[in-house]
């Protein structure tokens, strides 16, 4: 199947298809070298191990190919050569608003993060093409000692917790754009929580691209102590350009003993966004871990959320939903790696395949013969919209040793002309039908979301199905 | 000028009917309705008897406008506008209701939340209805129809018995107050507590506002739900209409004393 399609569909039209002209202070030019590097290091003017950190990942990726034997040949698609690496306006972020330039303010405002922020959020980072230009929490929650920023600002001003952690869940050589994202990366969310410490609200981060031709290389780190707990979450939009933008971030937890994690992502790229995140997390003993998932937009999306389940009875889980609009791959799934004795993990996963959407599960999970005592489930059910969409399930499940089990159930079905019918002779239209059957598809999974995320999700999906019905 | 507007009166008057006039529908290149004329005036009741293969259901899907059914002649008039060129959606929106005979399963979907959407399709459009007053009127219709408060929040049809889903298909037409109802073999699969309770249901919403179009292939349900009119279908024709006492001859003499009486003529 082509992946190259002439009329994608432009996600969600009314929010997230517009930009402002660019002037950027620092921009990295086109093409990737050792130079483009260095400037990076220059402007955010980093110590000498982070740029020979950035060099290594440089020379590892070149040295990779790209993973085309098992992956979409779209990849292919992607010129290193045409993309800009880093542009920002050398501006540090700000913790209010108003000291945010207008231009960008207007963007984060059309995009509803302040008024969220006001409503039901513990802290806000937003991040336009290269770097945070907003970053701040509330008061109460930073006296209890919890750290939120972004990862420039991390590893400038808390070296000591940043270094021990980075790249460690994640090696560089883990994957080519692992690699990638390690030699540029800049912005993203650096998040430490003390221990003990429950942080009651939501911490979001927005990551915006506003810029053509552009790759984003966002670098998250999030670290809860010792029982500690939070929940964090990310949402992205790009304008819809001509041509191809990239964005591949690296995104590292980790949950000390009994600490409790949950990273929900809405991820809304428009359809000319390569997405290639590396997201993996480890937990220690009596930790808990949840991705939540959603993946909507771009043109293609590989993400496989993973947890190494390190410690006895830590617990893994991801939630996934992926919707494939016309023209899109959405390429998603699971890792779970169990290291110690009773270790549990759950994915369930559920795909919408729209028009000729594409999506594709693919789940690892290991359990090697040594350990006891540890169990995954693993759910993935598929809806095909029509006759044109396609799915496939890669399942890759290692149960080894007694009293380990693992549990693997797999569904596919496709919304049938007589439900349609159905619901339009009680007078919906057929994009509402559609919209109707696609929220009831995934709606034991949304229950899971915080509100105001369950409204966003179900908002968009209304505006795909409008979109997909010709 | 007086005039005149009594006259546009008058013919507003006589044209509250569903009215189908001529109808000729084919599956494919099957033709299964072979030109059938019948007018339900707002306010009665008529049913619709024929035997198995006479064409009543592929009536009911061609009149709710189903993709699947081609119509290649005639009308079908709602208080006298062509409604044939219309989608499922927007004969819906003007006043039609079918209850299926077999209403379709929809996972994930609660009853409330289909009721709600489908109310929220009638309303200007950026208009939703309120949701105190939806529940309060919900709850009313459910009580006529007793039907258990936990079912609102199960998924449309899943799961459900044969006279949960014919009772939800009540449910949903009291709900959605149409002018013309269809009812489509409404007591295939019911018990006789659930025809009870059914029958019982669509007699209260009989009135001056709703012409019903009864299909079924059985006199049981019309010992319930008194029709004013019975029709007779054999081979996609209406071939002989009456009072209510001709659904009795059906049940004494079977459908094959009807077929002999219209086949003899057609081959003199």
């Amino acid at each position: 199947m082509s992946t190259e399609t002439t009329d994608q569909i432009a996600i969600d039209r009314t929010r997230g298809d517009f930009s402002y002209p660019e002037s950027h202070l620092f921009d990295a030019g086109t093409g990737l070298t050792k130079d483009t590097v260095d400037y990076i290091s220059r402007v955010k003017g980093e110590a000498e191990w982070i740029r020979e950190f950035r060099h290594r990942a440089l020379e590892i990726f070149k040295s990779k190919p790209m993973p085309t034997h098992w992956a979409s040949k779209d990849l292919e698609n992607i010129i290193f050569e045409n993309i800009r690496y880093y542009l920002a306006n050398g501006q540090k972020p700000t913790r209010s608003w108003d000291e945010v330039p207008d231009d960008l303010k207007r963007t984060f405002e059309r995009l509803g993060i302040p008024e969220q922020e006001r409503k039901f959020l513990a802290g806000v980072e937003a991040q336009f093409d290269s770097e945070a230009v907003y970053s701040n929490i509330k008061a109460a929650v930073g006296e209890q000692g919890v750290i939120f920023c972004g990862s420039t600002e991390g590893l400038r001003e808390h070296p000591e917790i940043f270094r021990k952690w980075f790249g460690k869940v994640i090696p560089t050589g883990d994957n080519k754009f692992s690699a990638l994202n390690s030699a540029v990366f800049s912005g993203g969310s650096f998040i430490y929580v003390p221990p003990g410490v429950k942080v009651k609200h939501p911490l979001q981060a927005y990551f915006r691209i506003n810029a053509e031709n552009f790759g984003q290389f966002e670098r998250t780190l999030i670290i809860a102590d010792e029982g500690s707990e939070v929940m964090y979450m990310e949402g992205c939009t790009a304008p819809k350009f001509e041509t191809a933008t990239l964005h591949s971030a690296v995104v590292e937890l980790v949950a000390m003993k009994g600490a409790k994690i949950q990273y929900v992502t809405v991820q809304n790229w428009s359809a000319n966004v390569f997405n290639l995140v590396t997201k993996r997390a480890i937990a220690h003993e009596e930790a808990e871990v949840k991705w939540i998932d959603c993946n909507i937009g771009s043109r293609l999306t590989m993400k496989y959320p993973g947890v190494v389940l390190k410690g006895r009875k830590a617990r893994g889980e991801v939630i996934s939903i992926a919707l494939a609009s016309d023209g899109q791959h959405q390429d998603t799934g699971a890792k779970m790696i169990h290291a110690a004795d009773e270790t549990t993990s759950n994915i369930v996963s559920k795909s919408i395949s729209v028009g000729t959407g594409r999506s594709t599960y693919r789940g690892l999970v290991h359990i090697p013969k040594h350990l006891k005592g540890c169990k995954n489930n693993t759910e993935c059910d598929a809806l095909l919209i029509n006759s044109k969409s396609r799915t496939d399930t890669y399942p890759a499940i290692t149960v080894r040793g007694t009293g380990n089990s693992s549990q693997h159930e797999a569904s596919v079905s496709q919304i049938s002309a007589e439900q349609i019918f159905y619901m339009q002779q009680r007078g919906l239209t057929e994009a509402q039908a559609m919209s109707l059957s696609v929220n009831g598809f995934v709606n034991d999974l949304v229950r899971q979301f915080p509100m105001e995320y369950s409204v966003e999700l179900k908002r968009l999906i209304d505006l795909e199905m409008e979109g997909s019905v010709g | 000028m007086r005039e005149s507007r009594g006259a546009q009166h008058h013919l507003e008057n006589e044209m509250k009917s569903l009215s189908i006039k001529n109808l000729r529908v084919s599956i494919g290149d099957k033709e299964i309705i072979r030109g059938l004329t019948l007018e339900i005036p707002k306010g009665e009741v008529h049913a619709v008897m024929g035997p198995n293969g006479s064409g009543k259901s592929t009536l009911s899907k061609a009149i709710g406008g189903h993709p699947d059914y081609t119509v290649t002649g005639g009308e079908v008039l709602l208080d006298g506008e062509n409604i044939l060129g219309l989608g499922p959606d927007e004969r819906a929106r003007k006043g039609l209701f079918l209850a299926f005979q077999y209403p379709m399963e929809i996972p994930g979907v609660s009853n409330a939340n289909f009721l709600r959407a489908a109310l929220n399709a009638r309303q200007p459009a950026g208009e939703e209805i309120e949701a105190t007053e939806f529940y309060a009127q919900m709850y009313a219709e459910m009580d006529k129809l007793e039907m258990a408060r936990t079912f609102t929040a199960r998924s449309v049809n899943e799961g459900f018995s044969g006279g949960e889903k014919k009772r939800n298909e009540i449910l949903q037409m009291a709900m959605l107050k149409p002018d013309y109802a269809v009812l489509d073999e409404t007591d295939s699969g019911l018990d006789i507590d659930a025809l009870r309770i059914v029958s019982a249901g669509v007699n209260a919403l009989r009135g001056p506002n709703l012409g019903v179009l009864l299909i079924t292939h059985y006199q049981r349900l019309l010992d319930y739900i008194v029709p004013d009119v019975v029709h007779v279908m054999v081979e996609g024709r209406i071939v002989r209409s009456g009072g209510k006492e001709l659904a009795l001859e059906l049940e004494e003499r079977g459908y094959d004393f009807i077929k002999d009486d219209i086949r003899e003529p057609a081959l003199a």
